[in-house]
């Protein structure tokens, strides 16, 4: 543990003015060591990382690391991400979003993206919640959940995030908890040297708001709600849907292969020059 | 991509000179979604630029199209993207983005006839307020609108010289007359023409401040991947681009970015005149409709009539000095264009009762006929 903090601190902007934005208990922080150990143990330049980000509370991430960052557009952090790799191929470009900025507003660049298999990793922290804006139902927000925008009841269902960029063609799709750190470290890892689209859906908590309206306790309960509930996808598969419910089934969910859209680009350059 | 070097004479739909100027120009990178009446440029472009070294992508929609074009030019390349109504209304939002973030970027919007769907291949002028008010919160722009093919090319060229120099999204407003017409245009020998680039930074990536004003009001710009490593966000930001709600620097960038454009109003004045000479009537038009007020003013001379043409080539900043010129020089002033009014407003803005300034105005589709500018100018020395 004691080496945790050593390696982030060769990360972090000594130029930026902290404290962060993000709420305590909040799993955005976790997520940012665990990004910040996959991509040492990769043993990229920092000059190589770039780093984008939407808007939102996970939009707030990339400022705070000594990388190429942007801080982009809600839900379209995609379109700019795919600009920049098109642009500087050499740049391994990763993108943070929320369950909102990925899969509501940007919904339609995320399926695209994940269709044309844009060399990206994107890393889509999902808690259930819009937190920066109060505590609104967003995609993923629980059936008949009450929240600030559905205090009568969500009446909506929610996307399952990894099983609908599975279908839209990405090459890699893990899930993991903030809770599951060594995973998550593994999982972001194994994302970042894939080749092609991949995605990793983090459930992290919400303490502020999802906390508050499920009743879900202080941030240590919301940990051991993700400790218990957490089912490993090879173990999934051998339970029923019933069994499922309210589980979160972690692991590597896809990793196939297929042509890049910047290798197949390449080779028309090549073809037409 | 051509690489003549004497002048080159070809006939070229205005689409097509579009291309030909934007790869001119040093564009290498474009992504954009189709939508008529400004399909052909996209087209062209996925044939083109690849022949050229340089990134052709069709997004998704057009947010996505502008996304990836801002991305484009972060990532070092000259970069645009090609709309029409619709989609230009899409894409404010990122435009606004780019104002902030100061991405150079070039935006081509051929507009088509009326609001929403409208008639996607019928001309009209209804965009020249949402060209210049049409992204959120309070930032300068620059818009500029050809009304030939040849312009069409020039205006694009020097679209990309100005987003360089300004670090700014830079708007070509074309209409769909000048997309679709086909005539000969003379394009220039290459080395000819004045390209102008991105100030990049010469000082150590350690010391490197994006967003510092070296005096210029302009920063130099870093790409991505260079080495230099820094944050470029949306939100108000201080000279390192990291986000402050500070009022002595939110201040600050505000009036920088405002400022930078506004000390050279004096150099976009960019506009051609005709039959000047002892004019009482100045007609005053931009895109298609300047070609057939010339008409119209050529057949007032043949009569006798003291008929001059303003034309417009640059709309936003507005040309109030040029503008106020004639305003005091003639007697009347005929505003003529496919909307209800839209540069006429700035007109009168600026007039403050120098002359009269009446409109001529038509929003069916169709273009405005030089006889009808020509029985407007009739009537007013009537």
């Amino acid at each position: 543990m004691k080496q945790t903090p050593q390696l982030i601190h060769r990360y972090l902007r000594s130029s930026k003015r902290f404290p962060h934005v993000w709420c305590p208990g909040c799993g955005i922080g976790i997520l940012l060591g665990a990004l910040v150990r996959a991509i040492d143990e990769g043993g990229y330049s920092k000059d190589d990382i770039m780093l984008v980000s939407g808007i939102g509370c996970s939009g707030r991430l990339p400022v705070y690391l000594d990388f190429n960052t942007l801080h982009t557009t809600h839900g379209r952090a995609l379109t700019f991400a795919t600009g920049i790799k098109l642009a500087k191929p050499h740049l391994k470009v990763i993108v943070v979003m929320g369950d909102g900025d990925a899969s509501s507003i940007g919904g339609n660049h995320l399926i695209h993206s994940a269709r044309r298999n844009i060399d990206i990793t994107t890393i889509i922290v999902n808690n259930q919640i819009y937190g920066m804006t109060g505590g609104q139902a967003s995609p993923t927000t629980p059936f008949g959940l009450a929240t600030a925008s559905s205090p009568y009841g969500h009446l909506e269902h929610p996307f399952d995030i990894s099983k609908l960029v599975e279908a839209a063609g990405a090459v890699f799709v893990a899930r993991s908890t903030v809770y599951h750190t060594k995973a998550l470290d593994r999982v972001i890892g194994q994302a970042l040297k894939k080749k092609g689209f991949s995605v990793v859906e983090v459930m992290a908590p919400c303490v502020t708001h999802f906390g508050k309206m499920t009743g879900m306790g202080s941030p240590v309960d919301m940990m051991r709600w993700q400790k218990d509930n957490a089912v490993p996808f090879e173990k999934a598969r051998e339970m029923s849907a019933e069994e499922l419910q309210n589980k979160i089934v972690t692991g590597v969910l896809v990793d196939i292969g297929k042509p890049t859209f910047h290798e197949e680009h390449a080779r028309i350059w090549r073809e037409v020059k | 991509m051509s690489t003549q070097t004497t002048p080159e004479r070809v006939l070229l739909q205005g689409s097509e000179a579009c291309v030909r100027g934007a790869l001119a120009a040093g564009c290498r990178f474009y992504a954009g979604y189709p939508i008529t009446p400004a399909t052909e440029i996209m087209e062209l472009m996925s044939r083109m630029l690849p022949q050229a070294g340089g990134v052709f992508i069709q997004m998704e929609d057009e947010i996505a199209g502008i996304g990836a074009t801002i991305g484009g030019s972060l990532g070092g390349l000259k970069a645009m993207t090609a709309t029409s109504g619709p989609g230009f209304s899409l894409m404010q939002e990122h435009i606004s983005f780019a104002a902030m973030a100061e991405v150079p970027c070039v935006i081509v919007n051929v507009m088509r006839g009326g609001p929403s769907t409208g008639l996607p291949t019928r001309p009209m002028q209804g965009d020249v307020m949402q060209a210049r008010w049409g992204a959120h919160g309070d930032h300068p722009i620059l818009v500029v609108a050809p009304s030939s093919a040849y312009e069409f090319f020039d205006l694009t060229v020097k679209a990309f010289n100005l987003a360089e120099r300004y670090r700014s999204p830079v708007i070509v407003l074309a209409d769909e007359i000048v997309a679709h017409t086909r005539e000969s245009v003379v394009l220039p020998p290459l080395a000819e023409i004045e390209i102008e680039d991105r100030v990049k930074p010469t000082v150590p990536p350690e010391w490197y401040s994006p967003y510092r004003d070296p005096g210029t009001g302009i920063p130099p710009m870093a790409a991505f991947g260079e080495g230099y490593r820094f944050h470029v966000t949306g939100l108000m930001h201080d000279i390192n681009g990291f986000p402050t709600q500070r009022q002595d620097e939110t201040q600050e960038l505000m009036m920088r970015l405002f400022n930078k454009i506004s000390k050279d109003f004096h150099l976009l004045q960019w506009y051609d005149s005709y039959y000047d000479e002892g004019a009482e009537i100045t007609v005053i038009a931009y895109g298609s409709v300047a070609r057939s007020a010339l008409r119209a003013v050529k057949m007032a001379r043949d009569k006798g009539l003291p008929v001059g043409l303003l034309k417009l080539k640059m709309l936003w900043p507005f040309m109030r000095r040029t503008v106020m010129q004639y305003l005091e020089s003639s007697r009347k002033v005929i505003v003529a264009e496919m909307n209800m009014g839209q540069l006429s407003r700035e007109v009168k803005r600026v007039n403050q009762g120098k002359c009269e300034v009446l409109t001529l105005n038509k929003i069916d589709g169709q273009m405005i006929t030089p006889s009808e500018i020509l029985a407007k100018v009739e009537e007013a020395l009537a």
